[in-house]
C-alpha cells in the first residue's frame, strides 16, 4: 500500500484517538485554578482513597470471576464445536453468534424481565413449587450478565483456533503414546494458548470496564470502576477526576495485556503442564 | 525367514458405503522393508493406518506378534509412524519434539538427553536441538519427524509417503538414509508410496495395491519380472500390453503369428493379455522378423532411445533402446520366449 493512502486513517487516528488521549492525559494531571489550571497529581491522590480502592478493587474481582466462568463454559464449547464427532456444529455456532446481532443493551433489559420478582424465571419456579430466585441486585446478577454478553467473546477465538489445529498433530501425540488425556495437556490446549488469550483479553477488558451492567443489573447498588468514571463526567461533573481513575484503567489495562503477551510468547517453549 | 510381526486376516475397510478394503491378507516379518504401492485411493494408506491404530477394520483381525490388536488405541500398541505431513509439534522446539514419547513414558531427564542425542546425531540433526520446527526446511523436517518415531525403538515403523513433498534429489538422498537406518536399527520399515522407483529400489517386499485388494505380493525382482498381471505390468515400469490367444501350452498368439512362450496352464485357445516390457523388445532387419511396423517418433532419453513403432495390424508397440532408426523407417522387432508374460484377462478393470 502507497503511504499516501495511509493518510486518511493517520487523520481519523489522530482526531479520534490521539488527541482524546492527550485530553485525557492533560485533565488528569492538572487541577482547575481561578487563572486556568496547574499541573498536579491530586486527583491521583485522591482515587488511592480507600472507598474508590474497593470499586478498584471490586471490579477487579468481578472481572476475573466473569473471565473465569466465560473460560470453564467457553473452552469446553469450542471444542466441541471444533470437534469432528459434532455433526450440529453450525447451529451451537449460529447460538452463539446471533446474540451477537442484536443490541448489547436490549440483551441485558431482557435479563431484567427474566430475573425480576416477578419475572419469567420466577413464575416459573413458583409453578413448579420451587423457591424464588433473588438474584436481581446482586453481584451474581452483574456476573451472570458480564459471563452472558461476553462468552461469545471468549468462544470464538477459541474455536478458531483449535479448528485449525492439525488432526494429524493429535494422531502423532496418540502415536507417540499419549492417551486422550496426556494429548489434551501436552499438545492441544499449549497449541490453542493464542486463542485462550485472545479470549480472556477480549472478555477481561470490557468486563472491567463495564458500567452498563452492573448499572442495571446491579441496580446501581454496584459501582464499579466504569460507572464511577461515568459519574464523574456525567453526574458530578469532575472532569479531572474522572479522567485520572481513565488513566489508571489504561495503565491497568496495558498491563495485563503485556502479561498476556507473556505468556503468549512462553507458549512456544513451555508447555503449562 | 524371521517370525512374522503384522498378520493382516482378511480385513475390511469400508467408510460411509465407501469400500477402502477388501479383504486383505497380509503378514509381515520381523526387519522386512515391506512397500505398500499403488495408485492414490488404491487402500495403502487406510491399510498403514490400521496397523498404526487410527482407523479400526470394518472386518478381519490384525494380529501383532499372534495378538489380536484391532480395537487397541494408538498409543498402547508398539508401533509409531512418520506422517506424510509430519504433524511436527510447532509449539516445542527439536528437542521437545523428539523427546514427546519419551517424556510420555517419564524416562528419566538423563536417559532422554542421551537418546535424542543419539537420535540427533543419527538423522544429522546435531546442534538443532533449540531450533523452532517451523524454521526448518522440508528436508530437516522430515529428518525431526523420523527421529521422532525412530527414539520410541518401536518394533515397526509405519512410513506414509514420506518423501513425498520433497524434491527429487533430497529424496534419492532419504531413500538411501531410510534403508540404511533400517538395516542398521534391524527395526520393520512399512512403507507407503505410488511411486514404483521408490518401492523397487527400497523394499524386501512390494505389495501392490489397487482398489482395495491386493494385487500382488513379492521382491521388487518378482514384481517386475512377474507381474501377475497386466495392472502390476502397466504400474510397475512400461508395458506393452496386447490381446492375445493361447492355443496351447507354452504358445500363443499375437500380433499376426504365434510365438514359443514359457506359460502354460490356460485353457485351449483362451483369450489372454501378453505383457512385454519396452526394453526386451530388440530392433532388428523387417524381412526376417514375426512383428514388423514403421517408426512413428523418437524419444531420447539419455540412457536409452523410446520408439513407437506403429505395426500393420494397429498395434503401437513401446521400444526402448540404445541403437535408434529414424522416423518412417521399417523395422521388425525381435523377443525372446522368457521376455513373453502370459496373464488372464482382469474381468472388468
Amino acid at each position: 500500500m502507497k503511504r499516501s493512502s495511509l493518510f486518511p486513517y493517520v487523520i481519523w487516528m489522530t482526531l479520534f484517538i490521539v488527541v482524546p488521549m492527550f485530553l485525557v492525559l492533560y485533565y488528569a494531571f492538572t487541577v482547575p485554578t481561578d487563572t486556568g489550571a496547574t499541573w498536579s497529581l491530586e486527583n491521583f491522590h485522591r482515587f488511592f482513597e480507600p472507598i474508590y480502592l474497593r470499586v478498584l478493587g471490586r471490579s477487579l474481582r468481578l472481572a476475573v470471576i466473569s473471565t473465569v466462568i466465560c473460560f470453564v463454559i467457553g473452552y469446553p464449547a469450542a471444542m466441541v464445536m471444533a470437534g469432528n464427532a459434532f455433526s450440529r456444529k453450525n447451529v451451537i455456532l449460529l447460538l452463539f453468534v446471533v446474540p451477537m446481532w442484536m443490541n448489547f443493551l436490549l440483551r441485558t433489559y431482557a435479563w431484567l424481565t427474566l430475573l425480576e420478582r416477578n419475572g419469567v424465571i420466577n413464575v416459573l419456579l413458583t409453578s413448579l413449587r420451587l423457591p424464588r430466585l433473588n438474584i436481581l441486585y446482586t453481584e451474581s446478577a452483574v456476573v451472570l450478565g458480564m459471563v452472558y454478553n461476553f462468552l461469545p467473546f471468549m468462544v470464538l477465538p477459541i474455536y478458531s483456533v483449535l479448528s485449525k489445529i492439525d488432526k494429524g498433530v493429535i494422531e502423532a501425540a496418540g502415536d507417540l503414546g499419549a492417551n486422550s488425556f496426556r494429548v489434551f495437556t501436552k499438545v492441544v490446549f499449549p497449541l490453542s494458548l493464542p486463542g485462550v488469550v485472545s479470549g480472556v483479553t477480549m472478555v477481561f477488558m470490557p468486563a472491567l470496564t463495564t458500567f452498563v451492567i452492573s448499572r442495571l443489573l446491579g441496580g446501581g447498588q454496584f459501582t464499579l470502576i466504569g460507572n464511577l468514571i461515568e459519574q464523574q463526567f456525567l453526574v458530578v461533573g469532575d472532569w479531572g477526576f474522572g479522567s485520572a481513575i481513565s488513566v489508571v484503567m489504561i495503565v491497568l489495562i496495558l498491563l495485563s495485556m503485556a502479561i498476556m503477551s507473556f505468556f503468549e510468547g512462553e507458549e512456544k517453549s513451555v508447555a503449562l503442564w | 525367514m524371521s517370525e512374522i510381526i503384522v498378520d493382516l486376516k482378511s480385513v475390511s475397510k469400508v467408510y460411509d458405503e465407501t469400500v477402502a478394503l477388501d479383504g486383505i491378507n497380509l503378514y509381515i516379518r520381523k526387519n522386512e522393508f515391506v512397500t505398500l504401492l499403488g495408485p492414490s485411493g488404491c487402500g495403502k494408506t487406510t491399510t498403514l493406518r490400521l496397523i498404526g491404530g487410527f482407523e479400526q477394520p470394518t472386518e478381519g483381525k490384525i494380529l501383532f506378534e499372534g495378538k489380536d490388536i484391532s480395537t487397541l488405541p494408538p498409543y498402547k500398541r508398539r508401533v509409531n509412524t512418520v506422517f506424510q505431513r509430519y504433524a511436527l509439534f510447532s509449539h516445542l522446539d527439536v528437542f521437545e519434539n523428539i523427546a514427546f514419547g519419551l517424556r510420555i513414558k517419564k524416562l528419566s531427564e538423563k536417559v532422554i538427553q542421551e537418546k535424542v542425542g543419539k537420535m540427533l546425531e543419527q538423522v544429522n540433526l546435531t546442534g538443532f536441538e533449540k531450533r523452532d520446527v517451523n524454521s526448518l526446511s522440508g528436508g530437516q523436517q522430515q529428518r525431526v519427524a523420523i527421529a521422532r518415531a525412530l527414539v520410541n525403538e518401536p518394533e515397526v515403523l509405519l512410513l506414509d509417503e514420506p518423501l513425498a513433498a520433497l524434491d527429487l534429489k533430497l529424496r534419492r538422498e532419504m531413500q538411501h538414509e531410510l534403508k540404511s537406518m533400517q538395516k542398521q536399527l534391524g527395526i520393520t520399515f512399512v512403507f507407503v508410496t505410488h511411486d514404483q522407483e521408490e518401492a523397487l529400489s527400497m523394499s524386501d517386499t512390494v505389495v501392490v495395491m489397487k482398489d482395495g485388494r491386493i494385487q500382488q505380493i513379492g521382491t521388487p525382482v518378482d514384481i517386475y519380472n512377474e507381474p501377475t498381471n497386466s495392472f502390476v505390468a502397466d504400474f510397475i515400469g512400461e508395458s506393452n500390453i496386447v490381446d492375445g490367444i493361447m492355443r496351447k501350452d507354452f504358445l500363443v498368439d499375437f500380433g499376426g503369428s504365434s510365438f514359443d512362450c514359457v506359460d502354460k496352464g490356460f485353457g485351449a485357445d483362451e483369450p489372454v493379455d501378453v505383457v512385454i516390457r519396452p526394453e526386451d523388445l530388440v530392433l532388428i532387419p523387417a524381412e526376417n522378423a514375426k512383428l514388423t511396423g514403421t517408426v512413428s517418433s523418437v524419444t531420447f532419453l539419455g540412457v536409452h532411445y523410446e520408439m513407437l513403432v506403429e505395426a500393420d495390424d494397429g498395434i503401437s508397440w513401446l521400444v526402448h533402446s540404445t541403437l535408434m532408426e529414424p522416423v518412417g523407417t521399417r523395422v521388425g522387432l525381435g523377443l525372446e520366449p522368457m521376455d513373453i508374460h502370459i496373464m488372464r484377462k482382469v474381468s472388468a478393470g
